[in-house]
């Protein structure tokens, strides 16, 4: 066996799954044979009992292998595959004696499902378990017996809670809801196990008022409560995955429908897109690991709302963080946006929440310079203040310091002039929220050293978030793709489109908010700078109607009016609207992304097409189930988007001029595709 | 010969003055919040401490040995061993004597010490009767058994204790400490008047110095989680006059006491920490020297009178190095109570006193006024009982080396009789 290791304590068999050359487990196809195999031996011993364990530190299992989906395009051999599974997931179930799943660590997706067929689980309370099943998130379904067993052993609610969000649960929420039969330190975790398997309480039953929502004739009411909250998150049209999974429940399918349902899923365009920008995520990753950053202590000047959110998301992360600014008042309020954070982050964990804040100085002085691996500037965004800190900074800081610039708009080779060693400075541009938004553009000034963008990009990848190459031209890639299409969006609201209109459009699109919305989201008067920055170099035409509603000090949202009004908890007022306009709405708004995405591809601000991809869907949340602009591209096809932008040039003018891009051969191919 | 004792750097929190509830900041927070920044500006990793000693009177029922878990909150790892000190009032500076002595032996090179206090948050606990009761109710396993005991419940069970109150009381002469102060007040014949005048000084100075910011190298601004930063101590009274004081009861001695909250020191909250390090640490890492540590003394003195004990340690310490009192640029004296300075001066001054009590043919001499507590005391910032020896220490060494260095002496009078000295000598 390569994947499995056996061996025997009394009349006890402990399996052991461990992946050969890999540092995770992952539910390949030999795996799965090797296992089957086994239990067909195990299930004629006279056993006590089996208990089933991963030899990996990362975790039990995480999951199919995702690699493996891509390469499916026949909805007849997905169903196969997932018909596998069952079928071996089915001979754990089916053994004679107890069985106890003792999981540590990811347990998703097929992971959970094979704990699932155990009769018993028992997990390590520790921070690092997480339980759950986020194949919807791929576009899809469980298909390994998930939704058969599932909601039998937790409740209906739960499960299906569990099967539509994809969230995972940690050790001690997963025993509250049923999940698991015991959460238990790693000290007990073997005694755990053993005492379940020879006590053999039997498989648990949820109490039955969980059980109820199940019973048939009540099914369709709950499906039609739960379709209504679903709706709110997901567009039926672009991410069926939630509405099948709600409709097999309510059929009480079994596992032949369910792997049916996986079959046609998987082969979905949503489902291939969703797994490509997965696995761009992870390739994202990969990169950040190649490199090492020997970084212990960050240091962050600014502590406006970026500069804040950095350091936070830093000392989150566990770094040793010191914030400076020019008041102590600044830092107080950073300091208090950061504790109510960390509490929302560690729920209820008292000392979690301490040690963050520990490791978070506030440092008017700027003490933490002197000891500080990296230092990253987000102050005011102008080119002298910014040359004449970094002349400061580099006076004061480690010589092996890294230096690094949020800056979204000033040219790093600029800004690098005020240094004696220019090749440590490089920018890392972070989006807001910095919690949310997970793509970090790791920006290469002409000067920029390779050694200070791995160290960059390793950072970047350690407190989890996703390092995206970029080159420093005007607006680098997400802003600058980002503007025209937000633009663009002013302008059909200045031709007198209703703002919500024009939102519906983009939503129905696929964004994740609206571009009017967006706007007043940002503030009005950081697109007006944005858009002023980048007009030059990009021929850019800023809309009268930006420049005078700022001018009347309507900033959006944090001014109480932008495009919209916003009461005082921040929800817009959004008039309704059903006026229907002949103006092409989402054509205009798509294409001009569209355009100034080649445009960027062509001049390589980024590597290739999936580099844009990735910017665009982990930047902006651009529509997942597209793949990203230039997938999207690609399945409408050069030739379809030239005509359509060539038409839209005519009859609007020549920003819709169709990029030199669009003509060369190749542009759009992916380098590293993971197809 | 003994190796030479520096430090190198140090800071302390603003004093937060106890407003009868429990404060925003527990011991170990303070500690933490002092030393931070002295560690973020050092160019050694916390880790490369050798020891962390905290002198703490009264830590929560949740910081056992706090000295432990300051240092692990400061990311010292869990290889650096640290420990609590508790000499009442001289709780900081027992830490700095224990840590200089390990310097001076040759047994560590870097050691972080200080002290630190949250009086406000000092424990009201339930009282033996009341543990006895419960007791009773959890050994009574049947319901008979809890009804009996339910039953000889008495009201006077939930009298509670004040941890605070019993801690300034002298457990065996049944003294509070303010009585000490009127003991004081009447043997050497202090007014009212000059007790009050003292206290007023005291606010006027420290006042001064934060205004002229010649703390702004000792105090870091202290932020807590809900926006607030504390710049300054909060019991300064920039409007402090003597008719205010003199409006104020007595607070010990009711009837026909002389010692007011107004000439006492206040019950606050705060810390201070100190980087010591041998000669080796400061060559190894570079480090920046402040100023040394030259030695320091114990006394015993009659509890009753326990505010005297300034006056046998320092006569104790300047005999040893063969100092006289002139010879000190600078003296801080911690002002537990106005009376109590007035009167270590005065036996000082006293020759009676000197071969009485000290053993002396000849007085000490009372210390220039203008030099004693130059940026006032404990008296307008507060004196968090673990953190004072400490704080006079820091502040003194700054002080000296704005005056372009010189020795100086720092003591303080501790409850149930004693008093510290210690000597330091600032860097020019």
């Amino acid at each position: 066996m390569k994947h499995l290791r056996q061996e025997h304590r009394d009349d006890i068999a402990i399996l052991t799954l461990d992946a050969a050359g890999q540092s995770a487990n992952v539910l390949s196809t030999e795996m799965l044979d090797e296992l089957e195999q086994t239990l067909t031996t195990l299930a004629g011993q006279s056993l006590k009992g089996l208990v089933i364990r991963s030899g990996k530190s990362s975790g039990f299992v995480a999951g199919a292998d995702v690699r493996e989906f891509i390469t499916i395009t026949d909805p007849a051999r997905a169903t196969e595959l997932a018909r596998h599974g069952q079928q071996v997931f089915g001979r754990i179930a089916a053994l004679p004696f107890p069985t106890v799943a003792v999981i540590h660590g990811y347990c998703l997706g097929g992971g959970l499902e094979l704990a699932l067929s155990c009769r018993y689980r028992i997990a390590r309370d520790d921070a690092s378990t997480r339980l759950g099943l986020p194949e919807v998130r791929l576009g899809i379904n469980p298909g390994f017996g998930g939704t058969v067993r599932l909601p039998p052993l937790i409740g209906h609610l739960a499960a299906l809670d569990m099967m539509l969000s994809g969230r995972a649960l940690a050790a001690k929420q997963a025993k509250r809801v049923g999940l698991v039969d015991d959460a238990v330190p790693e000290r007990h975790l073997e005694r755990a196990a053993y005492a379940i398997l020879r006590s053999d309480p039997g498989r648990r039953r949820p109490a039955w008022y969980r059980r109820l929502p199940g019973w048939m004739p009540l099914r369709p009411t709950v499906v039609k409560l739960l379709t209504r909250k679903v709706r709110e998150k997901a567009n039926a049209h672009h991410y069926p995955a939630p509405y099948r999974i709600l409709e097999l429940w309510q059929q009480d399918a079994g596992f032949e429908q369910e792997a049916r349902s996986l079959g046609e899923l998987l082969v979905s365009r949503t489902s291939h897109n969703l797994v490509h920008v997965f696995l761009l995520g992870e390739s994202l990753k990969k990169r950040g690991k190649e490199g090492t950053h020997d970084i212990k202590r960050v240091h962050v000047v600014g502590a406006g709302v970026m500069g804040a959110d950095i350091a936070m998301w830093a000392a989150h992360r566990g770094f040793e963080v010191s914030l400076q600014d020019r008041t102590p008042e600044i830092l107080g309020r950073a300091m208090k946006r950061a504790h109510e954070f960390f509490q929302k982050q560690y729920r209820r964990d008292a000392r979690a929440v301490q040690a963050a804040m520990d490791r978070l100085l506030p440092d008017v002085r700027g003490d933490g310079l002197k000891r500080a691996d990296l230092v990253i500037e987000a102050i005011i965004e102008k080119a002298e203040p910014k040359q004449a800190l970094f002349r400061d900074i580099e006076a004061k800081v480690p010589a092996r310091a890294l230096l690094a610039t949020n800056t979204s708009s000033i040219p790093l080779e600029t800004l690098s002039t005020a240094l004696k060693d220019p090749t440590r400075l490089v920018g890392l541009h972070f989006f807001n929220p910095v919690a949310k938004m997970q793509l970090v553009e790791i920006v290469r000034g002409e000067q920029s050293s390779e050694t200070a963008l791995a160290r960059a990009r390793a950072f970047t990848t350690a407190i989890d978030r996703l390092p995206l190459d970029v080159k420093s031209s005007p607006g680098f890639l997400v802003n600058r793709i980002l503007m025209p299409y937000l633009l663009e969006a002013v302008r059909l609201y200045e031709e007198g489109v209703p703002g919500p209109a024009i939102d519906q459009a983009a939503r129905d699109f696929g964004m994740p908010m609206g571009p009017i919305e967006l706007a007043d989201t940002v503030g009005l008067d950081i697109c007006l700078s944005v858009a002023q920055e980048l007009a030059g170099p990009l021929g850019v035409e800023v809309p009268g109607v930006l420049r005078r509603t700022v001018d009347t000090g309507k900033l959006g949202r944090k001014s109480g009016e932008g495009f919209y009004r916003y009461d005082t908890k921040g929800h817009a007022q959004i008039p309704k609207t059903d006026a229907t306009t002949s103006v092409p709405v989402t054509e205009r708004l798509v294409l001009r992304l569209l355009n100034e995405a080649m445009a960027c591809l062509r001049e390589g601000v980024v590597q290739d097409a999936d580099a844009v991809d990735a910017g665009m869907v982990y930047g902006t949340g651009f529509a997942p189930f597209l793949g990203g602009p230039m997938r999207y591209a690609e399945s409408l096809g050069e030739t379809g988007i030239t005509h359509s932008l060539s038409r839209l040039a005519e009859e609007y003018g020549k920003r819709f001029k169709p990029d030199g891009g669009w003509s060369q051969p190749g542009l759009l191919q992916r380098r590293n595709s993971p197809g | 010969m003994a190796n030479p004792v520096y430090v190198v750097d140090g800071a302390r929190t603003p004093f937060l003055k106890a407003r009868g509830e429990p404060g925003p900041f527990a011991a170990a927070d303070l500690a933490v919040a002092a030393a931070r920044p002295v560690l973020a500006r050092l160019p050694f990793a916390p880790s490369e401490i050798d020891e962390v000693i905290v002198g703490c009177v009264i830590p929560a029922a949740d910081e056992a040995n706090i000295a432990r878990i300051i240092a692990l909150r400061l990311g010292c790892g869990k290889h650096v061993p640290a420990y609590t000190v508790q000499r009442n009032c001289a709780s900081g500076l027992q830490a700095l004597a224990s840590a200089a002595e390990r310097i001076a032996l040759g047994q560590a090179h870097l050691v972080l010490a200080g002290g630190t206090e949250a009086m406000s948050r000092a424990p009201i606990q339930w009282n033996h009767a009341m543990s006895g009761w419960l007791a009773q109710m959890m050994r009574a396993k049947s319901l008979s058994g809890r009804a009996q005991a339910l039953v000889r419940f008495k009201l006077s069970y939930l009298q509670p204790v004040y941890a605070l109150l019993l801690g300034l009381t002298d457990p065996l002469v049944k003294l509070n400490m303010g009585q000490t102060a009127e003991i004081l007040a009447q043997r050497f014949g202090i007014s009212r008047e000059e007790q009050d005048a003292y206290a007023l000084q005291s606010h006027q100075r420290l006042a001064a110095a934060f205004d002229d910011g010649s703390l702004a190298g000792e105090v870091e601004p202290l932020y807590d989680t809900r926006g607030n930063v504390a710049l300054e101590d909060n019991g300064l009274r920039r409007d402090s006059d003597m008719q205010q004081l003199a409006k104020l009861k007595p607070v010990f001695d009711r009837k026909y006491g002389v010692v007011t909250s107004g000439n006492s020191s206040q019950v606050t909250d705060g810390a201070a920490m100190l980087m010591l390090a041998s000669e080796e640490a400061v060559k190894r890492h570079n480090l920046p020297v402040m100023g040394e540590l030259k030695g320091h003394a114990w006394a015993g003195v009659d509890p009753s009178q326990m505010g005297l004990g300034p006056v046998h340690a320092v006569a104790r310490l300047l005999a040893a190095r063969k100092i006289q009192m002139n010879d000190l640029k600078h003296l801080e004296l911690n002002e537990a109570f106005a009376a109590q300075v007035l009167a270590c001066q005065a036996a000082w001054a006293s020759g009676d006193y000197a071969r009485d009590e000290l053993g002396l043919d000849a007085p000490l001499g009372s210390m220039d006024p203008a030099r004693l507590n130059p940026q006032g005391g404990a008296i307008a910032c507060g004196h968090p009982v673990g953190a004072s020896g400490a704080r006079i220490v820091l502040h003194m060494l700054h002080a000296l080396r704005r005056a372009g260095g010189g020795m100086g002496v720092a003591t303080l009078c501790i409850g149930g009789g004693q008093g510290g000295a210690m000597l330091v000598e600032a860097a020019a």
